[in-house]
């Protein structure tokens, strides 16, 4: 399939550059003389790399997934009020179990996000759906009103820092030991891989799936969980990353279509080389300091948003 | 009042007829924006009652003229775009404010900034954002986006981008100056500049008068575009004219108490729910009124008797945004 | 055979299928007609167990839609509903490929592949099977769904009024095609329509719907009658024989 080896090949590229790019002087030439540049590629260079790749190519897949359940290009985990619903239980665990492992927060994290979500679905199915965009308009505004109550308990109890953190994806506090929970979102991704099929037939209806003799709403459920999961993980471990589970399946969709099957490899692929570009981008701009990749997807991000919609805006409007 | 009512009540709704006279209604949110105020002044106070009405006389001062400049800027936008839904905020205009401060300070130094008076700069910044907001607009209206909810998702995107575009500038100036200038970007309802709050008073008076003489003219504007042209107005000019007020009125309150998303959906559509007729000497005042009531009102309690502070934004971003969705549901804010 | 048992729906308060029993025989075209609002989409969706049903049974062949697993009835029965909006991109070969599913899970074997290519070049998609289905003219994305339906090669095959927003030649084309799938297929075809005139023309039998029941069931001949259609529709219908079939007229201009 040569359709795959060009993302591929650009992401391995981009997967070495950010291997090399930092303040400390780590390249191939001193990784085998100093062995304290080797030690800092692996303790640090190597995990944030992969950390970039597993939480890219997670959230664009998790968007896929959504844009596919809600029948609604616009749809992704930060339009539906799952990344925030996420921080909402992150923020509940931690202040209630303080103690807790990473991977009990997550856990929390996860059902808020699945509550969060399935409340945006029964919204969905409560409202004539008079035009496309009204979906990713009452998940925006979901979403606002979730962090609203987050933010408050948040300020009560002096948390407003953490929570910046993760509503704001950085990479920058990736080492070691500290990013492994996002080999979860890897084994989750692979599980909608297999499913592909299934997604593609509920993007086509509910009718449409029971035709073909399948439960709608398992798929319902399993896709759901997927996202939440994905959701949380990532944002327990390195924070949200805006738009990129709409901007890389939409553009994607442009050239290839929407057949999950074919599509979600390119998907992963193109969501984890973004994510890369965006922190080498970070890392490079106002070396030595770093500005966290939430603010460059940001940016990105809402400006490829934009310009989806501009060019869509015929068949939108 | 009694002729422009005679000539709606056959196509009022049922609803219209329970509430009360616009008169009446505007008179008794003047008398509850007064108590609301005398207690603000007067609650738990403690030690030196000079000191003490002059520093709440300015915060209350300041949360006036920030609930006037949103609630009439509000129902200004929703009466040009002719919608209940649409805000300048929801729209991405005070965002936008927030990024024209932010890249001042990004090109000139916050050295070079601090030279200068606050006032200038905020002339700057005003003289800017009035023209990047008529660009903004005219491209959006004019570029063909005729559905609401196609503006609409636009528009928080654009906030989304320039909030966006701004942080990552703020990133870009040396972190050491960026703790500097953080409370100049984001104030509080707690935080006075006094020059500035005089300067923002003086200009809100100035636009303020100009608008009132044009208040008959936005009655005709809310029928929407057609009409108005048939009723011979220039709309293009009256547009224009509302937006640079807008603009102004937007500035003036993300300048002072940074940016608020969901208060003016919220008071302006309490005012057309409490002030039952369209005309805007009426709607006006109400939504002001209704708004400084909020801020006023709702500080006090959150203040006094809750012991909060910077809660208010929170709580008005929460219920805003429900009535956002409520809005949505019902389709109210359709053309 | 379809079999339903005095079966029922309502929805609310509205009771939208009031007691039907019905048998539909195997083989041929069954046309089901009826006014706005008489139950005739919902029956159709109960029998292919999209809405479950409030009282009653369905069976085919013996197999009872709501207990039978989802994925048998797949390879014996299919539904086409009238499709929205796709909003999913897929091309028409992706589309139709789905129809093997009930029977490849998803794992296509090269008789799958070739059955795949048969319905396309049945349908004479042949030159559109890579192109999207947005891309596609509505009669062209009717056909593609058909052919979809076709390739799930069930011996049922329902259709929710299929001629919604095709024009005269598509809507003629369509009917033909499923005469076809009838007749060269085996295939028994049950489709709602909303033109007499086309499930005069085109059916072997017609069932007429009426306030959620069941008013007459026969062949064409006995349904194009004007006291059975006046009873049916509510106005005056004129017949008409015109080279060898039934045409209702309902154009009276003075009502």
């Amino acid at each position: 399939m040569p359709t795959i080896l060009v993302p591929a090949l650009a992401v391995l590229g981009l997967f070495l550059v950010s291997l090399f790019v930092g303040v400390s002087d780590v390249s191939p030439a001193t990784i085998l003389a100093d062995p304290q540049a080797l030690e800092l590629l692996l303790v640090s260079r190597l995990p944030r790399t992969i950390a970039l790749v597993l939480a890219g190519a997670g959230m664009a897949t998790a968007g896929l997934i959504m844009q596919m359940l809600a029948r609604n290009r616009f749809v992704e985990p930060s339009t539906a009020g799952t990344v925030e619903s996420a921080s909402l239980g992150l923020l509940a665990a931690t202040l209630l179990a303080p103690g807790m492992a990473p991977l009990g927060k997550m856990g929390v994290a996860t059902l808020f996000a699945l509550l969060g979500t399935g409340l945006f679905f029964a919204i969905l199915s409560r409202v004539p759906l008079r035009s496309t965009l009204i979906v990713p308009l009452v998940g925006i505004m979901l979403g606002g009103v979730v962090s609203a109550v987050t933010t408050f308990f948040a300020y009560r109890f002096d948390l407003l820092q953490s929570l910046g953190a993760w509503a704001t994806g950085d990479f920058s506090g990736v080492l070691r030991g500290r990013y492994e929970l996002l080999y979860l979102s890897a084994a989750l991704t692979l599980a909608a891989f297999l499913a592909a099929d299934r997604f593609t037939v509920a993007g086509l209806g509910e009718a449409f799936a029971t035709n073909l003799g399948l439960n709608y709403r398992r798929i319902m459920g399993f896709g759901l969980s997927i996202v939440a999961m994905v959701t949380a993980v990532v944002v327990v471990t390195v924070g949200a990353i805006p738009f990129l589970g709409l901007v890389v399946p939409n553009l994607v969709s442009m050239v290839v279509g929407d057949n999950v099957r074919r599509v979600a490899p390119l998907v992963a692929l193109g969501g984890a080389g973004f994510v890369l570009a965006c922190d080498i981008v970070g890392r490079v701009v106002r070396a030595p300091y770093e500005v966290p990749i939430g603010t460059v997807v940001g940016v990105v991000g809402s400006a490829l948003f934009l310009a989806i919609l501009l060019r869509r805006r015929h068949e939108l409007g | 009042m009694s002729s422009a009512e005679a000539r709606r009540a056959p196509f009022a709704p049922p609803r219209a007829a329970r509430t009360v006279p616009a008169g009446l209604a505007l008179s008794l949110l003047g008398v509850a924006l007064l108590a609301a105020i005398a207690a603000f002044m007067t609650v738990g106070a403690r030690g030196s009652w000079s000191f003490v009405l002059q520093l709440r006389g300015l915060k209350v001062l300041q949360m006036l003229l920030v609930a006037y400049a949103i609630g009439v800027s509000t129902v200004l936008f929703q009466t040009i775009t002719n919608n209940r839904i649409l805000t300048p905020s929801i729209m991405g205009f005070d965002a936008l404010y927030v990024l024209i401060q932010t890249a001042l300070v990004f090109g000139l130094g916050s050295a070079a900034l601090s030279a200068i008076d606050a006032r200038a700069t905020f002339a700057l910044e005003l003289a800017a954002m009035t023209g990047f907001s008529l660009l903004l607009f005219r491209w959006l209206f004019a570029g063909g986006l005729r559905s609401l909810h196609l503006t609409l998702v636009v528009g928080i995107v654009f906030g989304t981008f320039f909030r966006s575009l701004s942080g990552f500038m703020q990133r870009l100036i040396d972190p050491n100056e960026f703790v500097v200038l953080q409370d100049r970007f984001f104030a509080s309802f707690n935080t006075v500049n006094r020059d500035l709050l005089l300067a923002a008073a003086g200009l809100t008076l100035l636009v303020s008068v100009f608008g009132w003489r044009m208040r008959r003219r936005f009655d005709v504007l809310a029928l929407g575009r057609e009409a108005a042209v048939g009723l011979g107005l220039d709309h293009r000019r009256d547009v224009t004219a509302i937006l640079v007020l807008v603009a102004v009125l937007v500035s003036v309150s993300t300048a002072l108490v940074g940016p608020v998303t969901f208060f003016g959906l919220l008071v302006a559509n309490l005012a057309y729910q409490i002030v039952p007729t369209h005309r805007h000497a009426a709607v006006l005042p109400a939504a002001a009124m209704l708004a400084g009531l909020c801020l006023v009102g709702g500080q006090l309690v959150l203040e006094r008797v809750f012991a909060f502070d910077t809660a208010l934004a929170v709580i008005v971003e929460f219920v805003g945004g429900v009535v956002f969705i409520l809005l949505l549901l019902k389709g109210r804010g359709a053309r | 055979m379809i079999e339903a048992r005095s079966v029922s729906k309502s929805y609310g308060p509205a009771l939208v299928v009031d007691g039907v029993s019905v048998t539909i025989p195997k083989g041929g075209v069954t046309a089901v007609i009826g006014p706005n609002g008489a139950g005739k989409s919902t029956l159709l969706s109960m029998v292919s167990r999209l809405v479950g049903m409030d009282a009653g049974t369905v069976t085919v062949d013996g197999l009872d839609v709501s207990r039978t697993p989802g994925d048998v009835l797949a390879r014996r029965l299919s539904i086409l509903r009238q499709e929205q909006a796709v909003t999913v991109r897929l091309t028409v070969a992706d589309l139709v490929a789905f129809g093997r599913y009930p029977h490849s899970k998803g794992r296509p074997t090269i008789e799958d592949e070739a059955r795949v290519e048969a319905a396309l070049a049945w349908l004479g998609l042949d030159e559109l099977s890579g192109r999207f289905l947005d891309e596609l003219s509505g009669g062209q994305r009717q056909r593609a769904f058909v052919a979809m339906v076709l390739c799930q090669d069930t011996d049922y095959v329902l259709l929710d009024e299929p001629l919604n927003n095709l024009d005269l030649k598509h809507a003629v084309g369509m009917m033909r095609l499923l005469r076809r799938a009838a007749d060269e297929l085996d295939k028994t075809v049950v489709v709602v329509l909303h033109d007499i005139n086309f499930a005069s023309c085109y059916a072997d039998t017609i069932l007429a719907m009426k306030n959620g029941r069941l008013a007459h069931q026969g062949p064409p001949a006995e349904i194009m009658r004007p006291e059975v259609l006046r009873d049916l529709y509510e106005i005056e219908v004129d017949v008409e024989e015109i080279g060898g079939k039934r045409i209702g007229l309902y154009f009276d201009a003075r009502g």
